[in-house]
């Protein structure tokens, strides 16, 4: 029988061909699975049904609670505002700094110093940035008491005001390395020195040339993560309760409240309010859609006028772009100094710029309890991002093998995960993962985090490899290579810097994780994030500090990789250097 | 009996889920206890945002380890919530047995929504053989929680009595009553905190306040009705309106955490701080986190105290070795451990008078930190009204300065 079979087995390339249509079908359930079952978990309690809690009918009481919270309003447009402006900003920063400076040598300083700011967890960048900007922050004690005059701190509203400005300043120094990543990636793509050089054999001066030129490609292709950024933004829990206000915070901050309420009534309130952030980052993307063309609208008007763009202004508008983007750098840099500084700190009070002492007994006291969590966060960070990568480039090849064309809606889908705020469907996905069995141990705990690293390597990945140009492709299988065999020879190689940099951006998305990790692990699974937070909780900058800097190593590596393996491997390959 | 029919149903292949189930002793039967329990692991959810308290824990695991046989893997929470969730997500999943949770440090509105909803494993507490350490009768608070019976649900292991704390480099006389706090706010505006309710901190600073300030404080040892809430808590609000424009930030923004307060006073930005640990200015001292110029004080009219337990959920995997970790935590070892300074400093829930002379000497030769006040200097201390209370005062709170005015 066995070996009957064995006789009759189709060739090898031949199964995996049956399974390659498949791929982009599994990675869709993957990613979606959980998404769709976790918003139905979330639902049904927002429409009164959770049995556990005696909630057994279908009623609106949820949302009548969640409307009559005095603090909905404002939560409503914090959200909003912060999201857009977060968003607006980021953009504008990183366009700007592309077309100030692409191709130049300082365009690769600012490359060089944004890129790995991408790994730092949100986290621990606000934590840093906190403590730059309070009234008793660094930058104070560097001014005091000789400049200020202030013996003590000024009572000032500066971290946590109401109208969310540093959680807006917080939020974009870290989408702009991540939407410069985003712009790179997509840039290699584009190939703008050709378009730019004629642009100026034209007479456009460089910002208004790229403008005119080079944005409407790329925006093309880093809408996508564009979208992801405003959603992220709008719905943020864990920097939103470092920098954000809290009277009241945001909507997000407020779901997660009330769902840890002892009282369990709450729990109804916290799932209607779920729902509402669903409905809130829903209506932002449609803003931002409004927006969009409207832009493009405007934009159009601008191109067809034929300005070239007056040398003054485009000078101010170089340097304006290279001190936002400098300063955003600055602000994380600094901040993960101050870390460093205190994770060694004895007392250190204000207004004194270095601690009173330096002590190595922070790190001997929480040093050693660093080794599981650290070996824990890279197994899993590592086994979903390879996942990711599998699923990924199978999904991607069979699109390429079998024609199969994604249609617009089925791209959205791919979005979902980073559309969908991760408070909407958490509360049901962990419902889920119990009555599935899946809960509790590491293993669960990669497909979790899968859902959301998928995404963002799928998003990283996607665009550079389909705009690879596919008369390579002709050629080489003119020459008699193989399908398989382009793919490994021609292909992969010449995308190796968007699949590492793919790659580094999942690892860093997983070590970033926390509630999926808190809640599918049952608690049970300690990553450095799960540590850090929970100590972070305790307020000590010393032991924050510690686990901060061990949680940006972590991610920090991947990323020192996908910039140095290229090198490396291209070092006598100029023209592949670029990707 | 059961030892052939289990034996049967494995042969069927029937027993899976019986087996996982274990078989829980007789918490009168310490001997089985002990017998169940030695090779498990138990999942201790606890709150894990202090450094002294998570060293504890791990010397606790360590020793119960060796003596026992069970293991215990501290899960570190933020908030205690998280764990009640966990239980409720995995109630509503229909995970009656195998549950993550086997052990919770619980007290007050957590305890009152678990044992409301059914939640807990037991009674099983007065059956511990340490039991005969705790009074009852002297000490309402071990089997009181908040006002609610805790009907042996929970098991008392620490005692901790509200304080407040202050830089002498900086204050002279500190207030030493509600009233005075606010007089004090006047003249030093900005340079006190509380943290922002719900925390746990922050809604006792409350009840502290209402304490001093109701009309007929007898009514707070009831559960809330309406007539009752509005009469005894409108000089509260008063009171409040008054000193928020002179709080930190004038009260637009709260520190979220009790911790937080530490950072403040610290960094300049704060003079007065409250907090739920006699022993918290000594110990953030001695790891650099305060200068040791901050001493500790009481109000005049005494503070409220708090007991905190540990309760084993009713689907927990791992009964008997929750139940032996709990003993632990009441023996008179463990306890002096833990009011050590150098350790913890959190109070004991045992009665002196019920230990030997050699236990008592344990306690007797603890030293107290720099500023860490004796008991006689902790005075009287004010139990906690009912979780009903304090939920409505959340709530008012909420509406009042917590969401923008």
């Amino acid at each position: 029988m066995r070996a009957a079979r064995a006789t009759t087995a189709p060739p090898r390339a031949t199964r995996r061909a049956r399974f390659l249509p498949w791929a982009p079908l599994l990675t869709l359930a993957v990613m979606l699975g959980p998404v769709l079952a976790g918003l139905a978990g979330t639902l049904a309690p927002a429409l009164g049904y959770m049995p556990a809690l005696g909630g057994t009918g279908l009623s609106l009481a949820a949302f009548d609670a969640l409307f009559a919270w005095p603090g909905l309003p404002r939560a409503v447009a914090l959200s909003l505002g912060v999201g857009f402006a977060a968003t607006a900003l980021s953009l504008v920063i990183v366009t700007l700094i592309c077309a100030g400076w692409a191709g130049t040598r300082a365009f690769g300083v600012i490359e060089r110093l944004l890129s790995p700011l991408l790994s730092v967890p949100h986290a621990a960048a606000a934590f840093g940035l906190a403590f730059l900007i309070a009234p008793s922050g660094w930058i104070t004690r560097a001014l005091s008491p000789w400049a200020t005059g202030w013996g003590r701190p000024p009572d000032l509203l500066i971290l946590q005001d109401p109208a969310g400005l540093s959680l807006i300043f917080g939020l974009v120094t870290k989408e702009v390395p991540f939407l410069l990543l985003m712009t790179l990636a997509a840039l290699t793509q584009v190939r703008p020195g050709q378009s730019l050089r004629v642009a100026q054999a034209l007479g456009y001066a460089r910002v208004t040339g790229w403008l005119k030129v080079i944005f409407p490609l790329v925006y093309r292709q880093i809408r996508l993560p564009v979208y992801a950024v405003l959603a992220f933004s709008m719905s943020v829990v864990d920097v939103a309760i470092i920098l954000g206000p809290n009277t009241p915070p945001t909507l997000a901050v407020q779901v997660v409240r009330w769902m840890n309420d002892p009282d369990l009534a709450f729990r109804f309130q916290a799932a209607a309010g779920a729902v509402l952030q669903l409905g809130l980052v829903l209506l932002g993307l449609g803003l931002w859609r409004i927006m969009e063309v409207t832009v493009a609208a405007l934009g159009r008007v601008w191109i067809a006028s034929g300005a070239r763009g007056r040398r003054g202004a485009e000078q101010a508008v170089r340097l304006g772009a290279l001190v936002l983007g400098g300063l955003a750098a600055l602000a994380v840099i600094a901040g993960l100094a101050g870390q460093v500084v205190w994770s060694f700190a004895g007392l250190w009070q204000f207004p004194d710029f270095w601690p009173d002492a330096f002590t190595l007994r922070n790190w001997q006291r929480h040093g050693p309890r660093l080794a599981g969590p650290v070996m824990e966060t890279l197994l899993i960070a590592g086994a979903a991002t390879f996942l990711a990568l599998l699923l990924t480039l199978a999904s991607l090849e069979a699109e390429h093998r079998h024609g199969l064309r994604p249609a617009t809606r089925a791209l959205w889908l791919l979005y979902l995960p980073l559309i969908v705020p991760q408070v909407a469907f958490l509360m049901g996905f962990q419902t889920l993962s119990i009555a599935t069995g899946v809960d509790g141990g590491r293993a669960a705990v990669v497909l979790a985090h899968l859902v959301f690293v998928l995404p963002y390597v799928f998003l990283s990945l996607s665009d550079p490899w389909r705009a690879w140009d596919r008369r390579q492709d002709t050629i080489a299988r003119a020459l008699g290579a193989g399908p398989d065999r382009v793919l490994w020879v021609v292909r992969m190689p010449m995308l190796l810097r968007p699949l590492l940099i793919a790659a580094a951006v999942g690892f860093a998305v997983s070590v970033g994780q926390y509630l999926p990790t808190l809640l599918v692990g049952a608690g049970r699974v300690a990553t450095l994030t799960t540590e850090a937070v929970a100590l972070a909780s305790g307020g000590d900058r010393r032991v924050i500090g510690v686990y901060a800097l061990a949680q940006t190593a972590a991610a920090f590596a991947p990323f020192t990789l996908a910039v140095l393996l290229p090198r490396l491997a291209w070092r006598n390959r100029k023209g592949m250097r670029d990707g | 009996m059961i030892r052939p029919i289990l034996t049967a149903l494995t042969a069927l292949g029937l027993a899976a889920p019986l087996a996982a189930q274990e078989v829980t002793p007789d918490p009168a039967d310490w001997d089985a206890v002990l017998e169940a329990a030695e090779g498990q692991t138990v999942y201790w959810h606890a709150w894990a945002g202090w450094n002294s308290t998570n060293e504890y824990i791990a010397w606790v695991g360590d020793t119960v380890s060796e003596r026992y046989g069970v293991r215990i893997e501290h899960v570190k929470l933020n908030d205690t919530a998280e764990a009640v969730s966990r239980v409720i997500a995995e109630k509503s999943a229909g995970k009656d047995e195998g549950g993550a949770v086997d052990l919770i440090w619980i007290n007050g509105e957590n305890f009152a929504a678990m044992k409301e909803q059914g939640l807990f494993f037991g009674p099983w507490v007065e059956d511990l053989p340490n039991w005969q350490y705790i009074d009852p009768v002297g000490n309402p608070g071990t089997i009181v929680d908040f006002t609610v019976p805790t009907d042996g649900l929970e098991a008392p292991w620490s005692q901790s009595q509200v304080v407040f704390y202050y830089d002498t480099a900086r204050v002279d006389a500190p207030p030493r009553s509600i009233r005075a706090l606010g007089d004090w706010l006047r003249d030093n505006p900005g340079r006190f905190a509380y943290p922002q309710p719900p925390d746990f901190l922050g809604t006792t600073f409350l009840k502290q306040a209402l304490m001093e300030l109701a009309p007929d404080p007898a009514v707070l040892e009831k559960p809330v009705t309406e007539e009752a809430y509005a009469a005894t808590t409108a000089p509260l609000w008063a009171y409040l309106n008054e000193i928020t424009p002179n709080l930190w930030r004038g009260g637009a923004a709260y520190p979220q955490i009790g911790p937080r307060l530490i950072q403040l006073m610290n960094d300049g930005e704060i003079d007065l701080a409250i907090s739920f640990n006699p022993n918290e200015a000594s110990n953030a001292i001695a790891s650099f986190e305060l200068p040791d110029t901050v001493r500790t004080y009481v109000l005049d009219g005494g503070t409220i105290s708090n007991i905190s337990f540990v309760a084993i959920p009713y689907n927990a995997s791992a009964k008997a070795g929750a139940m032996v970790v709990a003993n632990f935590l009441m023996s008179p070892e463990a306890q002096a451990r833990k009011a050590d300074p150098v350790v913890w400093g959190s109070g004991t829930v045992l009665s002196m008078d019920r230990l030997d002379p050699e236990d008592r000497a344990r306690f007797d030769a603890i030293e107290r930190g720099i500023a860490t006040l004796s008991a006689e200097e902790l005075g009287t201390t004010i139990p906690q009204p009912p979780p009903s209370w304090m939920t409505r005062l959340e709530e008012d709170w909420t509406a009042r300065y917590g969401v923008g005015q």
